[in-house]
């Protein structure tokens, strides 16, 4: 049985802040609300600050957020070209979004909006709409070539492309999941091992007593891996961004 | 058999398609380290490489997982 406030899944429960009802749909200001409005709050403040003062040789914060600009656009430059720039705001904004908002999810008591799977879907179905909506407004029905790759012999070209369309309309959901799972995953860990110790530790038995400090040992370990995961997932979701959208730039070689 | 002990049954099942991605992981990590042992110079030039089929990969595992989770709360 689990005690009351051990719970591993009541961390990502939901409360109405603001009630808010239009028609039958519950539009209500929730805590993900508030604290996807924070993660814009804090990451744009610390860009707008430490870029405010700009000067030719960079202080400490400057220096992070330069780096920062060149760690993502080296990345769309290796992966999707120097004409990937011009999607360089999207890009840079969906890592810092998902960073900040992993990283503020760390902090104790705070509520993780990527581990709830409808906030991934729907930025994942954003990157999607923009590489369908580019690539066909750029190069109309040339976009797919995207499904027809070149160099395979005519028999089975029916089976690669069915592959291709496959593999493509299940792009959104790899994307999404991988990003909710990592975070959903991680806390419920985090929040299993806490509640172990916690258990150990006031049980009858002398060993178990004892023996809590393992659990408890096993979550400092955990919290640099989820710190590791936090940040790795957002390189991860804004490296594949880079790679639909080169698919967008360039359909029909890759 | 009761159709709840199914479901957690049927949870750690699902749990050992992970064992796959795992695999995988192991291949890409392990080939990685062989490749940039041999030529330390190319290896920083591969890393976005190696993230992304770690990332790939990595999915199929998450998609057990994700099966798991379901059966679980559901």
């Amino acid at each position: 049985m689990i005690a009351a406030g051990l719970d591993p899944i009541a961390q990502f429960e939901l409360h109405k802040l603001a009630e808010l009802k239009i028609g039958k749909y519950d539009l209500s200001f929730t805590n993900s609300a508030l604290i996807m409005l924070v993660t814009v709050a804090v990451a744009g403040l610390w860009l707008f600050l430490s870029t405010s003062k700009r000067s030719l040789i960079p202080g400490r914060a400057q220096s992070i957020a330069e780096i920062s600009y060149e760690f993502i656009s080296d990345m769309i430059r290796s992966t999707a070209g120097s004409d990937g720039m011009k999607f360089f705001p999207f890009v840079y904004s969906l890592f810092m979004f998902i960073l900040f908002a992993n990283m503020l999810g760390m902090v104790p008591f705070f509520f993780t909006s990527t581990s709830h799977i409808i906030i991934t879907f729907v930025m994942a179905m954003m990157v999607m709409a923009i590489v369908v909506g580019y690539g066909l407004f750029k190069h109309g029905f040339k976009f797919l070539k995207l499904f027809v790759p070149s160099g395979i012999p005519m028999a089975i070209l029916p089976f690669v492309s069915l592959l291709e369309v496959i593999s493509f309309l299940s792009r959104p959901i790899s994307l999404s999941v991988r990003l909710w799972a990592n975070m959903f995953a991680g806390h419920i860990l985090l929040k299993l091992f806490a509640g172990f110790a916690i258990m150990m530790f006031t049980s009858a038995g002398v060993l178990t007593t004892i023996g809590a400090a393992v659990p408890y040992a096993l979550v400092f370990a955990l919290i640099p891996l989820e710190f590791l995961v936090a940040f790795v997932q957002a390189y991860v979701f804004a490296l594949l961004t880079c790679v639909y959208l080169s698919d967008a730039l360039h359909p029909g070689h890759h | 058999m009761e159709a709840e002990a199914a479901k957690y049954i049927g949870a750690g099942i699902a749990c050992l398609g992970m064992a796959g991605a795992g695999i995988g992981l192991g291949h890409i990590f392990g080939n990685y380290l062989a490749g940039a042992l041999r030529n330390p110079s190319a290896a920083q030039g591969q890393f976005a490489n190696l993230i992304f089929g770690f990332a790939v990969t990595e999915a199929l595992g998450i998609f057990s997982f994700a099966v798991a989770l379901i059966m679980l709360f559901t």
